[in-house]
Order: structure tokens, then C-alpha cells, then sequence
């Protein structure tokens, strides 16, 4: 009578350690470590307890949750996991097993333009014609910011190997010197830069990609 | 004796249940699609289908943005193409691609329509769409 019900207990116990604290379920030995087995998940189970109530650190609650990265469709949240067909697509991480990486940890978390420099996606720029190459205009436009910031050099060389000019002239920027009034917050708000950038293009995480020129004042002070 | 185990036995199992529950809620968290997917639904809920879901990804490893943006005229605003199946038939929009010859044609319902039923049109991910979307509970609240 006794042994099957120990039987029982002691499979729930390896049951719950496998599925919660895989490393301690290792450590899980039969009968004479049981108490010890049960020690510890009774202290594991305090942690838990206290995570679920969901009032540690309140102060930190602005802080973005850093999300599993390039899940695959049923699992990430938009897709209907309960649609048989989503499990036919391609999944993120299998695409990009071969890219580069991009520096710090946002968008896609690949350098689009490095992959499409050497050669590691093949991007059509004609979707009949796979021969097709796209005209590229290699001229950079720096602009002067205000403050502190340093000024923002804009290539048009990586863009026009994507993009059209019809894409951006003249409805988003007017091609003329000076005629373009443009803001963070603009940006932020999905305008000017902002239509691609913190859309799809690599987000307005980190300053220094697009503000990368050094202020003329700068450059006059003397090198450290 | 065995009344004792098996109140253990219920104590326990009750401690997995609240393990399980307490995992369920701890896994409650924003979606982690890849950024950039379009969810597109100005038509989809009200005809009874999923949304469709446009992986952007997997559509700038292949194609430049000037195919779609350029060539097939289909605007920056998610939601702002008022793209149906009707123009898609006809070769507008996804229809220039997703017409059986470049891509799978228009009977694999189920390969765009994917998307949980109710989700808005948006960008996922998309900055605008985070300022400009009806305040979020705070992380970790629910």
C-alpha cells in the first residue's frame, strides 16, 4: 500500500523539478536524497511565489522587457498558433542563420546592409528580372544639428541600393537644401526618417548610427 | 498512515497546479514577433477570417524595398493601401507576386490569413505605433 504511493509522490517531485528547475532535477536521486530534493524545492518555490505576485521593484516597471528573440510563428504571439498553415512558414532564425549581426541588441538584430554587401541575401531589385541592378547615387548629405549633438551624415548610397527616389521625393523630403524641417520627435512620431526607421529599417535606438558627424567646434578642440 | 500520504499527495498536487498557474502568468508577456511584421486587418475580422500577417523579413531578404514600394505602388502606413482580395486578384498589391508563378497564389488562404483573430492593423514593434497607440498597462500588471 505504501510503496505505490511513494511511487506516485516521487514522480510528481521528478515530474515538477524537470519541469521547472531543469539543473536541479539532475541532482534529483532516488529515496535517500528525496528529503533533500524536497528541501530544495520547497525554498525555490519562495522566489516563485514572489515573481507571480508581480510587485517587485514597481520602481523599475518602465523598463522594456528584453523579448525572446526570432521565434517561430506559432509561438510569436501574432500568428494563430491554432491554424495548421502557420506552421508551414519559414521561421526568422532559419533565415538568418547566415547574416551578420548587427551591433546592439534591436530590429531584427541583423546589419541589413553589411548581409546585402557581401552578398548574403540576394535582393531583387525587379521582381520579373533577377539580372537587374539597382542605380546607385553615392552622395552623402550632412546636416548641421542643433545643440549638442553631433551632426547627421545621411548616405544615400545604402538607400538607393533598397529604395527609389520616388520613394522618399519629393512626398517625405523635398530635394532642395533647407527645405526640410526635421525632428526627433517628427521621427518618433513616424514622419520624415521615422516612415522606415523605428518601422522597419534599424530603429532610433542608438544615436550615434545616423548622428555620427563631428561638430566642426569639435573638431577644432585638441585631441585627447 | 495512508490518509497522511495522501493528504501530501493532494498538497502536493495542489502545489502543481499552483506552479502551473504561476508559470501561465509569468509567461504572459507582450508579443515577440520579429520587427517590422505587418498585421493587416481592415477587412479580415469582419469577414470572418484571420488577419493577414505580412513577415516583412522574409520579404527584404529577397526583394529591394522599391519592388513593393516603388513598382507596386503600395504606400509606408500599415493599413493605408486599402488592399482587398478583389485588386489582389487582379494583380495589384500581393497579387503582382502571390499569383502562382513568383509566390503561392491566392487559394492558400491560410498562409496570410494567420494572424489571432482581433489583433489591429499595426506594425509590430513600430515606434510610432507605441506612442501613438491607447496607453498599455504597465509591464508586469495586467
Amino acid at each position: 500500500m505504501n510503496s505505490p504511493f511513494k511511487l506516485i509522490h516521487f514522480t510528481l517531485v521528478s515530474a515538477l523539478l524537470v519541469a521547472s528547475w531543469g539543473t536541479l532535477a539532475t541532482a534529483a536521486q532516488p529515496a535517500k536524497e528525496k528529503a533533500v530534493t524536497e528541501a530544495k524545492t520547497e525554498t525555490a518555490a519562495q522566489p516563485q511565489t514572489a515573481i507571480a505576485g508581480s510587485e517587485v521593484n514597481p520602481f523599475n516597471r518602465l523598463m522594456r522587457v528584453v523579448p525572446k528573440r526570432h521565434l517561430p510563428p506559432t509561438q510569436d504571439g501574432i500568428h494563430d498558433p491554432t491554424n495548421d498553415s502557420t506552421q508551414m512558414l519559414q521561421t526568422p532564425l532559419e533565415a538568418f542563420s547566415g547574416l551578420p549581426k548587427s551591433q546592439g541588441d534591436f530590429g531584427n538584430g541583423v546589419d541589413w546592409v553589411k548581409a546585402l554587401n557581401e552578398s548574403k541575401i540576394d535582393a531583387r531589385w525587379d521582381r520579373n528580372d533577377p539580372k537587374a541592378k539597382p542605380v546607385i547615387m553615392d552622395l552623402s548629405i550632412v546636416r548641421e544639428v542643433k545643440g549638442s549633438m553631433p551632426g547627421v551624415g545621411f548616405p544615400h548610397k545604402q538607400h538607393t541600393q533598397l529604395l527609389d527616389c520616388s520613394n522618399c521625393h519629393p512626398a517625405i523630403f523635398i530635394p532642395q537644401k533647407g527645405a526640410n524641417q526635421i525632428s526627433m520627435a517628427a521621427i518618433m512620431l513616424g514622419q520624415k526618417c521615422g516612415v522606415c526607421h523605428g518601422t522597419v529599417a534599424f530603429p532610433v535606438a542608438e544615436c550615434r548610427r545616423c548622428h555620427d558627424k563631428a561638430k566642426p567646434v569639435a573638431a577644432k578642440a585638441p585631441a585627447k | 498512515m495512508p490518509s497522511l500520504i495522501r493528504r501530501t499527495l493532494i498538497g502536493r498536487m495542489l502545489f502543481v497546479g499552483t506552479l502551473v498557474l504561476a508559470t501561465a502568468f509569468v509567461d504572459a508577456r507582450p508579443a515577440m514577433a520579429e520587427y517590422g511584421d505587418v498585421i493587416m486587418n481592415n477587412n479580415s475580422d469582419a469577414a470572418g477570417m484571420r488577419p493577414a500577417v505580412f513577415p516583412h523579413w522574409f520579404h527584404r531578404v529577397r526583394y529591394s524595398c522599391k519592388v513593393c514600394h516603388a513598382d507596386l505602388g503600395i504606400k509606408f502606413k500599415a493599413g493605408g493601401n486599402n488592399i482587398d482580395m478583389l485588386k489582389i486578384m487582379d494583380g495589384q498589391y500581393c497579387g503582382a507576386c502571390h499569383n502562382g508563378t513568383i509566390a503561392w497564389s491566392v487559394e492558400n488562404c491560410n498562409l496570410c490569413h494567420s494572424g489571432k483573430p482581433g489583433t489591429p492593423t499595426q506594425v509590430h514593434e513600430s515606434k510610432s505605433h507605441e506612442l501613438l497607440s491607447p496607453a498599455k498597462p504597465p509591464v508586469g500588471k495586467k
